[in-house]
């Protein structure tokens, strides 16, 4: 018995190592979004209808998150500067979003700056992210 | 042949001629400027100033991180493109980067950097080092209104001269080869 549960662990864990490096799924990235924001004073949840606001205004500079990303984040976007084409943002049109918590946070980095000349608090990033969550395709 | 037959004759022969004329010097190596380059008194300082795209502008080995990252906004430029020192000087200015923020963390901007500075421009001996490909003396020379009518940089398809793959086909693999060269309608 213990030989044969040997044996199924050691294949679990070949199968967990076949997976792509910190490959998530989008709840557990806005899962540990919600753990931060958490810590935050008078948290009271993230908003998807919030998070669809902040996604389509201007912040204080040129460019909104739909500038690149369209009104519609289920469509692809383009660059504003360089146009290049740019994979639809949503999750129900493209999976491979918020799956991996290097790239989420490299482009966090990266748009907020862009869009808001800071970084993004994570009340921010978690209604932003359950807006996403609710865009069909 | 009548004179009439010979005349259709010769003017085919003209016109062969005058299509195998155009088709070497489409053919002719990039590096043809290089043979007369003595006679611009650039031979002290090298082909276009010191300012000369390297050769190979890409080496057969690429770098897997570099294709991928530096390929999310435009295509990956190849680094023969540019100096060493350019190179240096654009991958610390990313959160900067032409008016956004490309930042990379830490490890993945140094394997970057060491990628581009090993395979920068091999043929450049200028102390100068832009930021921008397009302001390298090779460029300017190369994009020129004798080489390129104004109407081209016109055309919303081009939208920039930073957009090479707009008449560069195989520009992402670093081929700018003459014949590929297709100018948008």
């Amino acid at each position: 018995m213990f030989r044969i549960f040997h044996i199924w662990s050691l294949v679990a864990v070949a199968g967990l190592a076949a997976q792509p490096a910190f490959a998530e799924t989008h709840n557990e990235i806005l899962a540990s979004i919600q753990k931060e924001a958490a810590g935050t004073p008078g948290f009271q949840g993230f908003s998807a209808a919030r998070g669809e606001s902040f996604f389509k205004s201007k912040h204080g500079g040129e460019w909104s998150c739909a500038s690149c990303h369209t009104e519609n984040p289920a469509a692809p976007g383009k660059h504003a500067k360089t146009g290049k084409v740019i994979d639809p943002l949503a999750p129900s049109a493209n999976a491979e979003r918020f799956t991996s918590p290097k790239k989420v946070n490299k482009w966090f980095k990266r748009n907020c700056n862009d869009v808001l000349s800071r970084a993004c608090t994570p009340q921010e990033k978690g209604d932003m992210l359950a807006y996403l969550l609710t865009v069909k395709k | 042949m009548s004179i009439h037959k010979q005349k259709n004759f010769r003017m085919l022969a003209v016109a062969l001629l005058a299509v195998g004329a155009t088709m070497s010097a489409a053919q002719a190596d990039d590096d043809r400027d290089e043979r007369y380059g003595w006679r611009l008194g650039e031979k002290s300082a090298g082909k276009y100033g010191g300012e000369n795209r390297g050769k190979p502008l890409q080496p057969a080995q690429t770098n897997a991180k570099f294709q991928k990252e530096c390929s999310d906004c435009h295509i990956a430029y190849a680094p023969g493109l540019l100096p060493a020192k350019s190179w240096r000087k654009v991958m610390a200015g990313l959160d900067k980067h032409f008016g956004s923020d490309a930042s990379l963390d830490a490890q993945d901007n140094k394997e970057i950097t060491a990628f581009l500075v090993n395979n920068a421009s091999n043929r450049w001996s200028a102390p100068t080092a832009p930021l921008k490909i397009t302001e390298a003396a090779w460029f300017k020379r190369k994009h020129d209104g004798h080489e390129i009518s104004p109407a081209v940089w016109k055309n919303p398809l081009v939208k920039s001269p930073a957009n090479c793959a707009a008449c560069h086909p195989r520009a992402d693999r670093g081929d700018f080869n003459e014949h590929d060269i297709r100018l948008p309608k």
